[in-house]
């Protein structure tokens, strides 16, 4: 069986999804289960103070039973906001360890700040936590999470939420080449073939939210995501045939052919 | 006497437990966390956890994200 191993757990799928920016919970739910993913990304926000009792939770939508919880950090500029975030997070969910890191650097890019993230990726890890930590594609940073102790390296294909799809294949495959942990690939997927390129390289399995979330169909597109993750990893492990500019080799036998002497 | 919840001002007449507060917010029985002047409140003692003039709370929930 090909799982996707993360933190000496397997997983079937190699597709994580994020939760936000759906219609609704149930448009939420029907991607998710579209998807195929096991491991849902989470944000941790102040309670809306005086909602209506009975109102419907994430957490009805998507049980803890059926899948595994990844809080993440998003809207984080600092390090130590990100750790006080999964402190919160780890007692909100009965001591779950596994986490994404995120801290960003700037609001309108939404660029990880390296400098805060590997500060806060050294403070979590040595808290006991499991750290999937989102980085910019710098093979020398993933590195250096992967040192620290972080479970995954999650570089972006290019910036959150932008769907511009892959724009630097050499520098994920370094990092794919450099690393022992899984590497994902998490922001910037914009359709089906994007997530398909970053399996084909030898990536580990791929994140993504507003691909999904912010197709015209979501359900419909967390599907194709699913098929093109287990497509693009298909390919990876069956090797694909070099490339040429031209070969001479037809497909068909060049002996047997009518009309000659 | 006056308590910080997620950043807005709130006036009790008693100190209140903080599952007294979390009564009052509706919050009961939800699954929340809670952090204290920066430290975490672990849910097995908001029963216990008599709440002081000036304290600084911030309760959080899981929500849709990426």
């Amino acid at each position: 069986m090909d799982n996707l191993i993360i933190a000496g757990k397997p997983y079937s799928s190699r597709l994580l999804v994020g939760t936000g920016k759906y219609k609704d919970f149930d448009e939420t739910r029907r991607a998710v289960e579209a998807s195929g993913a096991q491991i849902v990304t989470v944000a941790i926000r102040r309670t809306n103070i005086g909602q209506t009792a009975g109102e419907p939770s994430l957490l009805d939508a998507l049980p803890p039973s059926q899948y595994t919880y990844l809080p993440n950090t998003a809207g984080c500029y600092s390090a130590d906001d990100a750790i006080r975030t999964l402190r919160l997070a780890r007692e909100l969910l009965d001591g779950h360890d596994l986490v994404k890191l995120e801290v960003l650097g700037d609001p309108k890019t939404l660029y990880p700040n390296m400098v805060e993230t590997l500060k806060a990726a050294d403070v979590l890890v040595k808290d006991g936590f499991k750290v999937m930590v989102y980085t910019s594609d710098d093979p020398i940073i993933a590195k250096q999470l992967e040192e620290i102790g972080c479970v995954a390296v999650m570089p972006l294909a290019s910036l959150i939420g932008s769907g511009m799809g892959i724009l630097n294949p050499w520098n994920l495959q370094i990092i794919i080449d450099n690393a022992k942990v899984p590497v994902i690939v998490d922001a910037g997927v914009g359709t089906a073939s994007d997530a398909a390129i970053a399996m084909e390289l030898g990536c580990d399995g791929v994140l993504m939210n507003t691909a999904i979330a912010g197709a015209q169909n979501p359900v419909l597109m967390a599907s194709a995501m699913r098929k093109a993750v287990e497509a693009g990893r298909e390919a990876f492990l069956a090797g694909r045939m070099p490339k040429k500019l031209y070969s001479a080799s037809p497909s068909s036998p060049t002996t047997g052919l009518i009309g000659k002497p | 006497m006056q308590l910080t919840v997620n950043g807005t001002s709130h006036s009790f007449e008693h100190s209140p437990s903080l599952a007294q507060l979390l009564e009052t917010l509706s919050l009961t029985g939800k699954r929340v966390a809670v952090e204290r002047n920066g430290e975490i409140v672990p849910r097995s003692q908001f029963g216990e956890t008599q709440l002081a003039d000036g304290d600084k709370l911030e309760i959080v929930v899981a929500v849709g994200g990426g």
